[in-house]
């Protein structure tokens, strides 16, 4: 098949569609504005539905609504607009309500740039909403690798009734790399497969098949049972759909952990060094919830040492320590806000562990 | 033995567990009636935010979807653009509809989202124990304005019949009460009426139903009543505010 030139930012609204989604909802925010631009146009062309919500508060909660249906849903925005959205997706969450979430992460505290940054991390995988949940949070480094996920994104989160979450970047949502796009998936709703949908009932039918979206268990033995259901999902999530790429690892003095957009700055960085003859490998979760916390430490084994790198303070560092326990010595490379790590300063920091500094 | 009153299929057998004199009973049974009286059983959805009917999910017997405070309109929304076929309405009360949820209101409004609002107006937070709310009338006391609302420090009731009636998208806006029988009779009319127009494909419905709450007013459901009619609806007025469907 041919590779076509596009846009991240529009060949992941693409790969959505081509996946079965047919409802976005959505709200302008930099760096991801083309996102909902293309969505406006293309959605009407294969029958579906755009439409730009007042807010990101509304966008999750119309994402809400038309999940509970049984429908594949959508929604982008970037990490302020992420933030808004926290309450409805911790809403979803409770509610086992299957949909995807994009954020195009900016530099942030608070308003912070509009620049690619990684400073949301901790939102995506420690929680970011209230309650114990977790959502399946993929940070692809490519926009083909991106894509791909799309193809499975949606089977994953109505298997296990979980919310979806990419954690991508300006960088990746803004530049421009030859894909292979997938045939359409012809998704139509199955009341057989998701009796839990408002899929239509009326007084007479079966009970069981009335549709109760909710979150709410006001009884605390009940809340508990619910929340152990979830977390008996979490457990098997866990169990098998942990995703990584090990690059030369294998004889790896050293490896460098990093995810998304910097594992391919990491990536240009471990040739330089090979090159030279040094070592280094990357261990690059895809999967940064699931975390692959086994597979880190299996790939790492035979290093000295691990350089963490990151564009922001070091929030995965503590993943990453918590897969090598102590074993072996784990330092941190990286920048906040906006600033992006590049492949020298990658390199000098890889020399200065090689030389014991 | 002839049958003069039957319950509604619509509602379900649980008990409700509203308090004593609430209004929520009589309001649950209309809006249950209008939906069985609408035909479109098996193609309803309602969503219930939260609030003291956070749990109408137990007692409307369609497809129920529990939404979180103030978003009812956004998550009807959802759904009505996913089954544009289908019966959509929300069930929102005044600390809900009026104060947490005023953009996704305003703004479902705005796009004239065919779906019907069923907004039940008491004048003060009930779930949480007796707040005041952004509808609780100047001078009355509740746990939040001990000394009574004062409106120099957080301003006059907040009509929403009235504002809503001024969004272009708005279709049917009508304010109704159930302090007699006359009133249950008209609300259930106006219900109906709203449910028709959103059937026709028309726009945004709401229906603003005042009510009382005798546990957090301090009053038995007797002095409830007299104090909504003496004092909530000459604030609250009833009546059509708006009715693009109107013949002239």
């Amino acid at each position: 098949m041919a590779l076509t030139l596009m846009k991240g930012s529009e060949a992941i609204a693409e790969a959505a569609i081509r996946a079965g989604a047919r409802f976005f909802f959505g709200y302008p925010i930099t760096p991801q504005t083309e996102i909902p631009e293309y969505m406006s146009a293309r959605m009407p062309e294969v029958g579906g539905c755009f439409l730009q919500a007042e807010s990101e508060v509304a966008a999750i909660n119309m994402v809400y609504g038309a999940a509970s249906t049984g429908a594949r849903v959508i929604t982008s925005s970037s990490s302020p607009g992420v933030s808004l959205k926290q309450e409805g997706i911790s809403y979803c969450a409770g509610a086992q309500l299957p949909c995807v979430i994009l954020n195009v992460m900016r530099g942030g505290p608070g308003l912070g740039s509009i620049q690619a940054s990684q400073g949301d991390y901790n939102q995506a995988v420690k929680g970011g909403g209230n309650g114990d949940y977790h959502l399946i949070t993929y940070a692809p480094s490519s926009i083909q690798e991106a894509i791909n996920i799309f193809s499975f994104a949606f089977d994953k989160a109505e298997k296990y009734r979980v919310p979806v979450l990419f954690l991508a970047d300006g960088i990746m949502a803004q530049m421009m790399e030859p894909v292979e796009m997938p045939e359409m998936v012809d998704f139509k709703v199955d009341p057989e497969k998701k009796p839990w949908a408002a899929t239509g009932w009326k007084p007479g039918d079966d009970p069981a098949k009335r549709a109760v979206i909710n979150s709410l268990y006001i009884n605390t033995e009940e809340l508990t049972v619910h929340n152990n259901e979830l977390q008996a999902t979490y457990r098997e999530i866990e169990k098998n759909e942990v995703l990584y790429e090990a690059y030369l690892c294998e004889d790896a003095d050293f490896v460098i952990t990093a995810f998304g957009t910097v594992a391919r700055i990491a990536k240009s960085a471990i040739n330089e060094l090979r090159e030279q003859g040094i070592k280094v490998g990357l261990f690059r979760p895809i999967t940064v919830w699931p975390f692959p916390y086994k597979e880190l430490a299996e790939a790492s084994r035979n290093a000295k040492a691990l350089l963490d790198v990151e564009a922001n303070e070091g929030q995965m560092l503590q993943d990453v320590k918590l897969a090598i326990n102590g074993a072996k010595p784990v330092e941190y490379f990286g920048h906040c806000g906006s600033l992006m790590p590049t492949t020298d300063e990658i390199v000098a920091k890889i020399l200065e562990m090689k030389e014991g500094k | 033995m002839s049958v003069v009153f039957e319950k509604t299929s619509y509602l379900t057998d649980k008990p409700f567990h509203y308090c004593p004199g609430c209004n929520h009973g009589i309001i649950h049974r209309l809006v249950a009636e209008a939906l069985e009286e609408s035909g479109m059983g098996g193609n309803i959805v309602g969503v219930a935010p939260v609030g003291c009917s956070v749990f109408a999910y137990d007692y409307f017997n369609v497809d129920m979807l529990e939404a979180a405070h103030g978003r009812a309109p956004a998550v009807a929304t959802g759904v009505k653009r996913a089954k544009p076929d289908s019966l959509v309405f929300t069930y929102q009360g005044d600390g809900d509809l009026a104060s947490i949820g005023t953009a996704e209101i305003v703004h479902a409004a705005h796009r004239g989202e065919k779906i019907v609002t069923i907004f039940v107006n008491n004048a003060i937070y009930g779930m949480t124990g007796g707040q005041m709310a952004p509808t609780t009338l100047v001078g009355q006391r509740t746990t939040t304005s001990p000394n009574g609302r004062d409106e120099a420090w957080c301003g006059a009731p907040i009509k929403m019949s009235e504002m809503l009636s001024e969004v272009p998208g708005a279709y049917y806006i009508e304010r109704c009460a159930v302090n007699n029988n006359a009133n249950i009779l008209k609300t259930k009319k106006a219900i109906k009426k709203a449910f028709q127009y959103q059937m026709e494909g028309k726009g945004f419905c709401m229906i603003e139903v005042l009510s009382t709450c005798p546990t957090n007013w301090g009053l038995s459901p007797v002095e409830a009543m007299k104090w909504l009619e003496e004092n909530m609806i000459p604030y609250y007025p009833l009546g059509v505010y708006k009715d693009k469907g109107a013949t002239k």
